[in-house]
């Protein structure tokens, strides 16, 4: 008997999700006979769907109405569905624990998040100037470094940056484009102002859910939308596509754009196969490509063929293990050189980690003065940079009030909150900020706004941001709509996935509201 | 459109660990049904023997009762021949190929393993395996039939069509194999109920028992049996159905999309089919029918290896620049 032949193994390790067995029901609490906002307190905090204390929000009262009119069983019910439903389709992201990989939803909440036609000009139009001005600031950096020259930031702190590429010293990049792909996490204030909190230039995740959330929505709530004029998010991937086709070296007719991944390992795998499929290009990895004379390949049934433009999705240092990580597997050997020559293109481009650095982001209102002669549209969050004597007293006199960040950490980690710390954690926080005061910048605690949302008691307020996307290739566009992430236990601030964070849908509403012919009648 | 190399190979092992996962669940349960001797007892070691597994099997095992062949079959995620396996198998394929895919072939896949894995921690009774063995075998045929309706016809489909047909042909020989050693013609067990149950019960593991008695109204010997499933022209599962299937796969994948590789794997193929029509049944016999499976079953061997050296990138030489355009 000959043994059955198999596949060269893949690797093992993949475990299955235990937060959602089938068949495992879920008691729904018998509805409430009172209308379901009747004790919603948003407290102190702004909230989303009701406005201010002062000023309520007149855009969203509609869906305020509907919402009301619900049996909480009901709302249940499609919660559990939408989860059921995220979780068969693989909308998921893997978390390693101890050996094995797990499949996770990121929970979803089924109350959006709205915004009205105003603020979302006032948004689109501070993002689009954020944007510009950082890519400016890039191509200054990598040529003439006149903003260093003259003072507006100190040019240690760009040319000691561990993101600082010399191999982009005097290359330049299509449009001047650094960042294609932008990611810009937004707070709201107690007053309700719109805040910069972090600028996410190199390789911004989580606009996938944006539009799978958009469609988990139309498929559990449609009654929720009806008739309410939501501006769509359907359009991203061909957006993104123009933007990589205008990037693509100017000799090539036709040009093969690629999705490059670090792997289905990764744990944003799914946003890699979403945006391949959307924009309906290959998802390769570097095993996929190789480069010879400086020209990049992709390995197809038929041999090597040509690719011309690459939207990454690795990080600088794993690009390629010629020019920065040489353990790099991910990676593609000359690629690095094959972008110099310009025969590739790459978006986002290599070195814009200086860009959203959070030493960096301090100064980036200075930054939009000094390009564009202009205040900035979307304050940033009052920051103190450790790395200046007076901010790091400041800081250390201050300690239990404000929130001490490490510049170089990402998903929430190494954040401390002084006003929740206990006294062991902030003797931590202290002897770390005298140890190394350049690695921390400092914050006054952001009273997040809230939303409501659906937790296992009732409708409840819980803190949220939002990060907008913006694709830059000659132009700026900016996704009308973003990702909301919701802090799901009552109380905290940190809205990262990996801390046990959600998300909600984001609706921009058309300009004028509602469409002709909206009824207010019950939405059952 | 291009088609990845990595993406051709991926599309074929999830094919073929798909078909596989039907043709197990299949055997299993035809096994707990019908496969039983005059004292009532179960040859579950036949199972073990057909896939060539017996060093594997008692390594963790004493002695292959019921209980512990169904386990290993179903369940045992350290044997790569285990349901459970082959489903995890296809699901990492998939999961690669999600951009390249229909939704709806992934979303099935992906829900139909967690289900299978879920079974496992509550363990299936022997009463119930040909239920969970039947909804197996459905779940595999809506794979099928959602492959069938929704997969974009490009190259892709071509590598799945023929990692379906070359695991097809394998395991049909394997079906015929476990019960080669009733092929020898004793004079007591010619004709005998028992010998006419085991040939049914290899029909019926191959679905073939029905369309076999409309072919062959007047009797079941060894001999009919063993050349339907070799070499009838309109059984889907007989062995040269497939390689028929596989033979015009390759020619109009090379051809349609114009690929210079794949040569040897084509005359790797029509030497197999040259091999299959050159004897009738009763010469194979004769030479001894388990020699002859082996036969197909590396020659099935052969060509998978010659796919990927030709497709999957296995063998990549660089090339110049001139060819690459």
């Amino acid at each position: 008997m000959v043994h059955t032949s198999r596949q060269t193994p893949l690797p093992l390790g993949i475990g299955q999700s235990r937060a959602l067995a089938a068949g495992e029901s879920v008691s729904v609490p018998e509805g409430k006979a009172t209308d379901l906002l009747t004790n919603y307190d948003p407290g102190l905090y702004y909230d989303e769907l009701f406005g201010g204390r002062d000023y309520p929000a007149e855009h969203s009262a509609l869906i305020r109405q509907r919402l009301a009119g619900l049996n909480f069983g009901d709302l249940l019910r499609r919660s559990q569905d939408a989860e059921r439903e995220l979780y068969n389709l693989g909308i998921t992201f893997l978390v390693y624990s101890n050996k094995d990989a797990v499949d996770r939803i990121l929970p979803f909440d089924i109350i959006p998040r709205v915004i009205s036609a105003k603020e979302w000009a006032h948004l689109e139009a501070g993002i689009t100037q954020r944007v510009t001005a950082l890519n400016l600031f890039l191509h200054d950096i990598y040529h003439d470094q006149k903003i260093l020259k003259d003072g507006v930031i100190p040019a240690d702190l760009v040319l000691g940056n561990g993101c600082f590429r010399p191999q982009m010293v005097g290359l330049d990049v299509p449009f001047d484009t650094y960042i294609h792909i932008m990611g810009t996490d937004l707070v709201r204030d107690r007053e309700g102002t719109f805040r910069v909190l972090e600028d996410n230039g190199r390789v911004p995740s989580g606009v996938s859910y944006v539009v799978e959330n958009r469609h988990m929505m139309q498929r559990v709530f449609p009654d929720l939308m009806q008739d309410i004029g939501i501006r769509p998010v359907d359009n991203y991937g061909h957006k993104l596509l123009d933007a990589m086709m205008e990037i693509a070296p100017q000799d090539v007719a036709d040009p093969q754009v690629v999705l490059l991944s670090p792997g289905s390992y990764n744990s944003a795998y799914f946003e890699h196969i979403f945006l391949a499929r959307e924009m309906g290009v290959p998802l390769v990895e570097g095993r996929d490509l190789v480069v010879e004379n400086d020209r990049v390949y992709m390995k197809t049934t038929n041999g090597l063929a040509r690719v011309d433009s690459i939207y990454r999705r690795i990080d600088d240092a794993f690009l390629d293990p010629k020019a920065f990580n040489p353990d790099s597997m991910l990676g593609v050997p000359g690629i690095m050189e094959a972008y110099r020559k310009g025969n590739v293109a790459l978006a986002n481009a290599v070195g814009t980690g200086v860009a959203d650095d959070k030493a960096i982001y301090c100064y980036v209102p200075r930054m939009i003065k000094y390009y564009l002669d202009q205040e900035a549209i979307i304050p940033n969050v009052d920051t103190r940079i450790c790395r200046e004597a007076d901010a790091l007293q400041y800081t250390l006199d201050n300690l239990d009030k404000l929130v001490v960040k490490p510049v170089g950490e990402a998903g929430g980690y190494g954040i401390t909150i002084g006003p929740r710390a206990s006294r062991e954690e902030l003797a931590e926080c202290r002897a770390k900020l005298l140890a190394d005061p350049s690695n921390y910048i400092s914050q006054p605690v952001v009273d997040l706004s809230v939303c409501p949302t659906v937790t296992d008691d009732g409708i409840d307020p819980r803190h949220v941001d939002l990060r907008p996307f913006a694709i830059t290739g000659k132009n700026t566009w900016v996704l009308p709509g973003g990702l909301t992430r919701v802090a799901l236990k009552k109380g905290t601030l940190i809205v990262n996935s990996s801390q046990g964070g959600g998300s909600k849908d984001t609706w921009v509403l058309q300009d004028g509201g509602l469409q002709d012919g909206a009824q207010e009648g019950s939405a059952s | 459109m291009n088609l990845l190399a990595r993406y051709a190979e991926c599309i074929f092992w999830m094919a073929r660990y798909m078909e596989r996962a039907e043709n197990l669940a299949r055997i299993l349960d035809v096994h707990e049904t019908f496969a039983r001797d005059t004292r009532g007892m179960t040859n579950w070691f036949s199972i073990v023997q057909l896939n060539a597994d017996e060093k594997d099997f008692f390594s963790r095992h004493d002695r292959p009762t019921a209980e512990a062949v169904v386990h290993y079959y179903m369940f045992d995620t350290q044997n790569t021949n285990s349901l459970v396996s082959m489903l995890r198998m296809a699901r990492e394929n998939a999961r690669v190929l999600r951009p390249w895919i229909s939704t709806e072939m992934w979303t099935q896949i992906n829900v139909f393993h967690n289900k299978l894995v879920e079974m496992n921690g509550k363990g299936v009774a022997l009463p119930n395996l040909s239920k969970v063995c039947t909804w197996i075998k459905e779940e595999c045929q809506t794979h099928t039939g959602i492959t069938e309706g929704t997969f974009y016809r490009d190259q892709g489909w071509y590598f799945y069509q023929l990692g379906k047909y070359i695991e097809r042909a394998d395991q049909t020989t394997r079906l015929l194999d476990i019960k080669y050693h009733t092929l020898l013609p004793s004079p007591v067990a010619v004709g005998s109920t028992l010998d006419m149950s085991q040939w049914t019960t290899v029909l019926r593991s191959a679905a073939g028992y029905h369309a076999f008695r409309r072919v062959y109204p007047r009797g079941m010997s060894p001999t009919t049996v063993a050349g339907f499933m070799m070499f009838n022209e309109g059984f889907p599962r007989s062995v040269v159905m497939c390689v028929r299937q596989i033979d015009g796969l390759l020619t109009r994948l090379k051809s349609r999309y114009t690929l210079r590789n794949g040569s040897e794997a084509m005359e790797k193929v029509d030497e197999l089919l040259g091999a299959l029509l050159a004897r009738p049944i009763e010469e194979v016999i004769q030479l001894g029918l388990h020699e002859y499976l082996d036969g197909v079953q590396a020659q099935l061997c052969g060509i998978t290896n010659e796919i990927g050296r030709a497709f999957f990138g296995q063998d990549t030489v660089p090339m110049t620049q001139s060819q690459s355009q």
